[in-house]
C-alpha cells in the first residue's frame, strides 16, 4: 500500500500541483464570469484568465517600499508556495506519494504551519501598515483554525493507528472515514480553505486592507504569493481525499482516476462554496473554534478512540 | 558520508543563525534567524533516527516563533530595525558568562564517562515514545499538564484587563457579557 513513487516523480510534482492550481483558478474565474451574467457559454471564455493575469504580473515591475525588509518579505512570499510543494510530497496519488514517511500526517502539518508563518513575513516585508495588516490577521486566523485542523489530524491517524499517510488510505478500504469522522471531515474542509486564506477566510488579503499582506507586491513577487495561495488550496483540499476520502480507493477505475476525482470534487466544493458566503473577521471565528469546533473535535476524537480500542 | 554531508549542512547553520539572532537589530529578523536554527536541529532530530520528535519540533518551533514575533514586535522598542540598537546588553559580563558555560559544557562533554549503548533502539521510536509517555510516565505528564496549563490560565487570568468576571457579573450569571465588541458565538 505505502509504496514510493520513482525518482522522477520528485521533479514531476511541482509541475503536477502548479498544473491543478492553474486548473482550480480557471474554474474560478470561469465561476466570476457566470456571476457577472454574461450570454450563456460566454463565462468559459475566462477560463485561461489566471494563465493571462500571471504573465501580465511577470511583466511588471516589482514595487520597493522605503525601509521595508525585503529579505524578510522575500522569504516569505517563497515559503508560501514551498511549503505548499513540500506539504504536497506525501500526498499519495493513487496509492503512491513521492515520499511516504513514518510520520507523514504531522510532516504535512508542520509544512502547512510553515505557510502560516510565511504569510505574516510577506505582510511585515514592506514596511507598510495595511499589509502588516494583513499578516496580524492571517496570524489570528492560524489561532482561530489551527487547533481544530490539528484535532481533525489526529482523528484520522487515530482511525488507522498511523501517522503514515499510506496506512491511513489503507485503513479506508471498506468505509471511508468522512462516514464515520463527519465533523472531522467538515473541519478540515473549514481548515483547508482557512489554511489558503480563501473564501470566508480571505481577511488577511481582504479589500478593507487594500489586498492586505499582498497590498505592496507587484510583478513576480505578487506571482509567487497569490499562485503559492492556489497550491496550498490545492495542496491542503487534496490532502482530505486520502485523510477521510478514502485515496486511491474506489470501484472500476484505477486508483489514481480515484484520486483525481475526489481531488477534483473537493476542490469544485470548496471553490463554490466560497462565493455563498461573506468574509469571516477572525476574532468572531477564534471564539466559534474554541467554544464550539475545539469541544466537537474532542468528542470526535473521543468517539473514534472508542471504536479503535472495541476494534 | 552522506550522513557527515547531511549533518554539517544543517549544524552549521544552526549556529550560525542561532549566533545571527544577537547581531540583527531587527526583531522579525532576530525571530527567523532563531526559527531557522531551530529548524536545523529539528532536522538533525530527524537524522538520528527520531522521525516523529523532529517533525514536532519543526511543527511546534514554527508556530511558537511566529507568534513570538508578534510579541516582540510588540514589546521592543525599535521592531524594525530602523534605529541602531543592539541585541545585546551588558557585554562584557554577558561574553565572560557564556564563555563560561561553554566551556563548562565543552568539559562535560569531553570529561563526562559517557555510557555504552545497552540494548538496540526500538524498532518505531514513535511507538516507543508514545508507550513511554502513556505507560511509566503517564502520571508525570498529566501533572506537568496540568501543571503547565494552570500556568497559561493563571497568567492569562492576572494579564487581562477584563476577565469573565468583567465580563458575565461577579457572580457570573449575566446572559449576556458586557463587551465593548460583540463577541461571535453569542450573537
Amino acid at each position: 500500500m505505502a509504496d514510493t513513487a520513482p525518482v522522477w516523480a520528485v521533479v514531476l510534482l511541482p509541475f503536477a500541483l502548479a498544473a491543478a492550481a492553474v486548473l482550480v483558478a480557471g474554474f474560478d474565474a470561469v465561476l466570476a464570469a457566470a456571476a457577472e451574467g454574461g450570454r450563456p457559454g460566454r463565462p468559459l471564455r475566462a477560463a485561461p484568465a489566471p494563465l493571462r493575469a500571471g504573465l501580465r504580473l511577470l511583466g511588471q515591475q516589482p514595487r520597493r517600499t522605503t525601509a521595508g525588509d525585503p529579505w524578510l518579505g522575500r522569504i516569505g512570499i517563497a515559503l508560501v508556495p514551498v511549503a505548499a510543494v513540500l506539504a504536497g510530497a506525501v500526498l499519495p496519488w493513487g496509492f503512491r506519494a513521492v515520499t511516504d514517511p513514518v510520520v507523514g500526517v504531522v510532516w504535512f502539518n508542520a509544512m502547512e504551519a510553515l505557510a502560516w508563518a510565511a504569510v505574516w513575513l510577506a505582510g511585515w516585508g514592506p514596511n507598510s501598515a495595511l499589509s502588516l495588516v494583513g499578516g496580524y490577521r492571517f496570524l489570528a486566523q492560524g489561532l482561530a483554525y489551527e487547533l481544530p485542523h490539528m484535532l481533525a489530524l489526529t482523528t484520522a491517524a487515530l482511525g488507522a493507528e498511523s501517522l503514515r499517510v499510506g496506512e491511513v488510505v489503507a485503513g479506508q478500504r471498506g468505509l471511508w472515514f468522512a462516514v464515520w469522522m463527519p465533523v472531522a471531515f467538515a473541519v478540515f474542509l473549514l481548515s483547508a480553505l482557512a489554511m489558503a486564506f480563501w473564501g470566508p477566510f480571505d481577511h488577511p488579503l481582504g479589500r478593507d486592507a487594500a489586498g492586505g499582506a499582498a497590498a505592496e507586491y507587484a510583478g513576480v513577487d505578487r506571482l509567487v504569493l497569490l499562485a503559492g495561495r492556489w497550491l496550498l488550496l490545492v495542496v491542503t483540499a487534496g490532502f482530505s481525499v486520502p485523510l477521510f476520502l478514502g485515496g486511491g480507493h474506489g470501484p472500476w477505475l484505477p486508483a489514481w482516476a480515484w484520486t483525481l476525482l475526489k481531488t477534483a470534487a473537493v476542490l469544485g466544493l470548496l471553490v463554490a462554496g466560497r462565493r455563498l458566503l461573506p468574509t469571516l473577521r477572525m476574532e468572531r471565528y477564534v471564539e466559534f473554534a474554541w467554544t464550539v469546533l475545539v469541544p466537537l473535535t474532542l468528542l470526535q476524537a473521543l468517539a473514534v478512540a472508542i471504536v479503535v480500542l472495541e476494534r | 558520508m552522506p550522513d557527515d554531508v547531511v549533518f554539517w549542512v544543517l549544524a552549521v547553520p544552526a549556529v550560525a543563525s542561532g549566533a545571527m539572532v544577537f547581531r540583527y537589530d531587527s526583531m522579525a529578523r532576530a525571530t527567523y534567524a532563531l526559527l531557522l536554527s531551530l529548524l536545523c536541529v529539528g532536522g538533525l532530530v530527524i537524522r538520528l533516527g527520531l522521525d516523529y520528535l523532529g517533525v514536532v519540533v519543526i511543527l511546534m518551533m514554527t508556530i511558537e516563533m511566529a507568534l513570538m514575533a508578534v510579541f516582540m514586535v510588540m514589546f521592543m522598542m525599535n521592531p524594525a530595525g530602523l534605529l541602531p540598537m543592539s541585541m545585546v546588553h551588558n557585554k562584557r559580563g554577558a561574553a565572560a558568562v557564556s564563555a563560561a558555560v561553554f566551556v563548562l559544557l565543552a568539559a562535560g562533554i569531553v570529561l563526562a564517562p559517557w555510557p555504552g549503548r545497552r540494548g538496540k533502539p526500538d524498532a518505531d521510536p514513535t511507538m516507543a515514545l508514545g508507550e513511554s509517555l502513556m505507560g511509566p510516565h503517564m502520571l508525570t505528564m498529566m501533572t506537568l499538564g496540568l501543571a503547565l496549563f494552570t500556568t497559561i490560565v493563571a497568567t492569562v487570568v492576572l494579564a487581562t484587563g477584563r476577565g469573565r468576571y468583567d465580563r458575565f457579573g461577579d457572580d457570573l450569571c449575566a446572559r449576556r457579557p458586557a463587551d465593548p465588541v460583540r463577541p461571535g458565538a453569542r450573537r
